[in-house]
């Protein structure tokens, strides 16, 4: 039995994002959502986080960086892009720098739509994202006995 | 007896040997062979001594008598020629009024003075032999290596070897004389070679910088030397004897000035404050002659007398101001010894500080802190030598001496790094010696009886916990990696087969002696505490039976967890901030440019900056030592 | 032999009771701020998934640092348990820190780094009081031994007030809790990141989570020790002092290493030391 369900722990990083969905995502976080019921933690430290959550688009700044914290995150983990930018570059997507969605660097699992994305929206996502984990440890455990 | 004679004789023989041989081949011959002499004969006396009574002897000693003072004339008028050739005046008057005071001695008491019994030997003697012997001997065979690769980085230096083993064998056998001498006479003898050898060691490269802190050393030393005829002189005008067993048996009251003053001579040799600078200055010699001063001779001299003059203080002023001087110094070394980033230099200010504690331990003069301060000797004597054996061959390997410039040590230089850790964790790990010593020394403080009890267990409270700081960050720093798989370094293979042997003997000895320190207790510490002390002090056993499994835990946790460990964990590179990383803590900047993080350890300079702690010190030591001498006065 | 058995127990028992107060905890200051919080349980799913997770280490000592931790600080608690003598058990404490510190050393991130420098400030700060408390007992029951004092029934607490409210004013630095959590918080986007930690995933994280539970309990034994007098009242006591760091802990801003280093020293100095001089003084010396 797996307990990602139960202790989800994520890392928020923000592309390049309006810093909308930053406050949403930050709005979780406060008395009225209070993802902590799940057993949510916001780590800040891609070796202790088990979901990526992105807000915004990628640029070619930040491309690199954002590879880098997916490798530094211990298997088995899931990305959730958060709002329309993070999904396919938004508004922003036509930009000299903006290469487009998280998906353009990063496998991506979950899509929150939104602009800005809705705290229930993100919780949601993060719920979704929370099943795809547990198969990816199961797949991850059949690999390893096999 | 016989033992006891050759001790002291014996390293005379490779000493002139030395000197008038200067082939390399043969220096090493007769270095390594001494070294299995000495280190032979004093387990000798061990298994002589281990049940027997203390011994005492008389020897003939009128031609010997006459022979030390030929000796001390012309060592004298060295020091003297000295002191005018190199404008030190002040080592000049100090000598000349310590001759003065000898030749009144020599020529106005000496004919009435009987003494009784020149030689002795008893337990506590015999583990200093036993440390002068093996230790002082490995040190010897290390500097065998170390001189060979010191004079290969310093070309400018002349290389003068000769000389320079020849003075560590005197060195040995002057220590030895020591502490065999139950005669106050032949004890001072002992004592003005030492601080003469040390001066000549400290000096050795002849740069400006060491003739200085040579010089310093031996003002300093001289100034505890003067105190030292001075104590002899009170002695053999009041009629009062000259013999050390009857010395600390006197009563108080008549024996308190000479007392106070050898305290004091004690104090000037042991490197307390404040005359601590000379053995901070001694920093400058080659590492065999630092690892011989801290670690089995000369400073060890110092806290040697304290110890044995301690039932003469116990429970007096002037024990007190002492067990003060001693507290002060074990607590400043310790806050200074945090701002150093030279790796020598705090040794050198961690070496103060246990001085310091031993100089506590002596004068609260109890059964159980003098059973705590003899097993500071020895302990501090075995870890301290490894540490500079091993910071000397690494300054060699990797040209700096800074604490800074040994990070990656364990990819590069892995056996290194194994034996300097072990040093490490000897001086402030439980349950390793000086912890099992600090340990006795807090409970001796317990019971002490007077209001110094509290006042020694705030100092020691403090003095600890920053003594954990700085080993502690020393050990990061050398675990610390800053490339993935460095190489193992060339380097490592140059080591010399003399320096190698050396420290892993080292090595072996700081873990066994901490597996094996119950029996070192019942054969030696309790018979001689019994001995003087005219009671059994005995440490629970129980006591034993935890120690004991905690240092097999020490040692078996990392032995098993380390190899033990899966291998299928993966590698990363470190977090810098989502930053691409490369080995070397190397790192992506900004347009394509890759920089290079580097990680240095706190300081604390605004803390514990060495001005004010060493201006602090020296004032409030020197106030204590005129205190100590006017209560000794009263 | 029961006094073995106690200490048996304290090798199973600490984790479940460490891992219960820590989930008490994290809802308290849920509520505390007018959340939910979490499951209680919640510390135990946390490690368990850690445990699941993979580890990526940097350095190959880290791991073998941490066992070594954990297995100190299981030894400190089983020997304070067993009635052996406190002052050596503290050493072993001071032990298992270093081991933890070392880990972090070994694992050579800036961001631990710089947590293990702050870690080995705050042992600075809290070595002097612990061992001013421990002579506190010694002067009061003449033993060194959790059995004797408690069954000596002597309020430690009216002899040692002074060294008491010392003790937990550094019990906060030894509980990672604000407004000394310098050196590794629980609290998310501190300036180190996970400061000590920072470096170490999956089992490794788990490996100091289940090390703090022990030394939680190890540290709540310690507090017992002044109100051993009375069971019950001992135990709500020791109940009460943990909700007591709990609100400190929400109650206050981080401090900087210096003022947590300056302020623990004087605590220690006037609390713990004057009441250890009024002891002498009065106890007789």
């Amino acid at each position: 039995m797996s307990y990602f369900k139960k202790s989800p722990w994520l890392l928020h990083y923000d592309g390049s994002s309006c810093n909308g969905c930053d406050i949403e995502v930050l709005a979780c976080l406060t008395p009225l959502y209070d993802i902590e019921r799940f057993g949510i933690i916001n780590t800040g430290n891609p070796k202790h986080a088990d979901i990526l959550l992105i807000t915004g688009g990628v640029n070619e700044q930040n491309a690199d960086i954002i590879k880098n914290l997916y490798d530094q995150m211990p298997d088995p983990k899931v990305v959730v892009a958060v709002g329309i930018c993070a999904t396919s570059g938004g508004v922003f997507a036509e930009c000299y720098n903006i290469l487009g969605g998280i998906d353009k660097v990063i496998p991506v699992d979950v899509y929150v739509m939104g602009c800005a994305a809705r705290p229930e929206a993100i919780i949601d996502g993060v719920v979704k994202a929370l099943s795809i984990l547990e198969e990816k440890y199961t797949t991850m455990k059949q690999e390893k006995v096999a | 007896m016989e033992t006891l004679i050759f001790l002291v004789a014996f390293p005379l023989l490779p000493a002139a040997l030395l000197l008038l041989v200067p082939n390399n081949g043969v220096r090493n011959i007769v270095t390594r062979g001494s070294f299995a002499v000495i280190a032979a004969a004093s387990v000798y006396l061990l298994w002589q001594g281990i049940g027997a009574q203390p011994a005492f002897y008389s020897l003939e000693a009128g031609l010997i008598d006459e022979g030390m003072f030929v000796i001390e004339v012309f060592l004298s008028a060295l020091i003297f020629f000295l002191g005018v050739k190199y404008r030190n005046y002040l080592t000049s008057v100090f000598v000349t009024l310590q001759f003065a005071l000898m030749a009144v001695y020599e020529f106005v008491y000496a004919p009435g003075v009987a003494i009784e019994h020149n030689l002795f030997v008893d337990k506590l003697s015999i583990i200093m032999a036993l440390i002068i012997g093996i230790i002082g001997g490995l040190i010897c065979v290390y500097a065998l290596g170390y001189m060979k690769d010191f004079h290969s980085h310093h070309h400018d230096m002349k290389d003068n070897r000769p000389f320079f083993f020849f003075v560590l064998f005197v060195f040995l056998s002057a220590m030895f004389g020591l502490v065999f001498s139950n005669s106050l006479l032949w004890l001072f003898f002992f004592w003005e070679v030492t601080t003469i050898c040390s001066f000549l060691l400290i000096g050795y490269t002849k740069t400006p910088e060491a003739t200085r802190n040579a010089f310093r050393a031996l003002v300093m030393n001289l100034s505890g030397g003067l105190a030292f005829a001075g104590a002899i002189f009170y002695l053999a005008s009041q009629g009062l004897t000259l013999e050390l067993d009857k010395l600390i048996t006197s009563p108080h009251g008549l024996v308190m000035i000479p007392v106070a003053l050898m305290c004091f001579a004690g104090i000037t040799k042991s490197a307390q404050m404040p005359f601590s600078s000379w053995l901070l200055g001694a920093m400058v010699a080659p590492t065999p002659t630092s690892a011989l001063l801290h670690s089995s001779t000369m400073v060890k001299a110092g806290v040697y007398l304290a110890i044995r003059l301690a039932p003469v203080i116990s429970g007096t002023y002037v024990g007190d101001m002492v067990a003060l001087v001693g507290g002060v110094t074990f607590l400043l070394a310790a806050f200074m010894a945090i701002s150093q980033s030279n790796a020598k230099r705090v040794l050198a200010y961690s070496t103060i500080s246990n001085l310091g504690l031993i100089i506590v331990c002596a004068g609260i003069g109890t059964a159980p802190a003098i059973w705590a301060g003899i097993f500071l000797i020895i302990f501090h004597a075995i870890a301290k030598s490894l540490l500079f054996l091993c910071v000397g061959t690494i300054e060699h390997r990797i040209g700096s001496r800074d604490i800074e410039a040994m990070g990656n040590m364990f990819a590069k230089m892995p056996g290194m790094a194994v034996m300097l850790l072990i040093g490490i964790c000897g001086m402030f790990i439980a349950p390793f010696g000086m912890l099992i010593s600090k340990w006795a020394a807090i409970k001796a403080f317990l019971d002490v009886g007077t209001l110094m009890s509290p006042i020694l267990i705030l100092i020691l409270a403090y003095g600890s916990a920053v003594t954990v700081f700085f080993w502690a960050k020393w050990m990061g720093k050398i675990i610390s990696a800053n490339t993935l798989f460095a190489p193992r370094d060339p380097m490592n293979d140059q080591i010399s087969w003399d320096e190698w042997f050396s420290e892993w003997a080292h090595t072996v000895l700081t873990v066994a002696i901490c597996l094996a320190f119950p029996l070192v207790s019942q054969w030696l510490v309790e018979p001689y505490i019994a001995g003087v002390y005219g009671k059994d002090f005995d440490l629970t056993k129980s006591m034993y039976m935890i120690t004991f499994i905690m240092v097999v835990m020490v040692i078996l946790v990392p032995a098993i967890s380390f190899p033990s460990q899966r291998n299928s964990y993966a590698f990363g590179t470190a977090y810098m901030s989502g930053r691409n990383t490369y080995p070397g803590r190397v790192f992506d900047g900004s347009i394509a440019t890759r920089k290079q993080a580097t990680l240095k350890n706190y300081y604390l300079q605004s803390f514990f900056g060495e001005d004010k702690f060493m201006k602090l010190g020296v004032v409030m030591c020197s106030c204590i030592i005129l205190i100590m001498f006017g209560v000794a006065f009263i | 032999m029961t006094h073995l058995s106690i200490g048996i127990a304290y090798i199973f028992l600490a984790p479940l009771v460490g891992g219960l107060l820590m989930g008490v905890d994290r809802i308290v200051s849920a509520r505390m701020q007018r959340r939910v919080g979490p499951p209680l349980l919640q510390p135990f799913y946390d490690v368990a998934k850690l445990l699941q997770k993979d580890t990526i280490i940097v350095n190959r000592l880290q791991n073998p640092a941490l066992v070594c931790h954990l297995v100190f600080m299981i030894a400190t608690g089983f020997l304070f348990f067993e009635g052996s003598d406190i002052l050596l058990i503290i050493f072993l404490l001071t032990l298992s820190a270093v081991f933890l510190v070392l880990a972090a050393y070994a694992s050579s991130s800036p961001f631990s780094h710089a947590g293990a420098e702050r870690e080995l400030i705050l042992m600075t700060a809290y070595e002097p009081m612990v061992l001013l408390m421990l002579v506190g007992f010694y002067k009061v029951i003449d033993s060194f031994s959790f059995y004797t004092i408690v069954e000596s029934g002597k309020p430690l607490i009216l002899y040692l007030p002074g060294i008491f409210i010392g003790f937990l004013y550094i019990l906060t630095m030894k509980f990672r809790k604000s407004p000394f959590d310098i050196s590794i918080s629980e609290h998310a986007h501190q300036e180190l990141v996970s400061g000590l930690t920072s470096d170490f995933s999956g089992r490794s994280i788990a490996l100091v989570n289940i090390a703090r539970w022990y030394e939680d309990v190890f540290l709540l034994g310690l507090v017992y020790l002044f109100f051993s007098f009375n069971v019950l009242g001992g135990i709500a006591a020791v109940l009460l002092t943990y909700l007591f760091e709990i609100l400190i802990d929400n109650t206050f801003a981080r401090f900087k290493w210096e003022a947590a280093l300056r302020s623990a020293w004087i605590v220690a100095l006037v609390l713990g030391g004057g009441n250890l001089v009024i002891l002498y003084a009065f106890m007789g010396v």
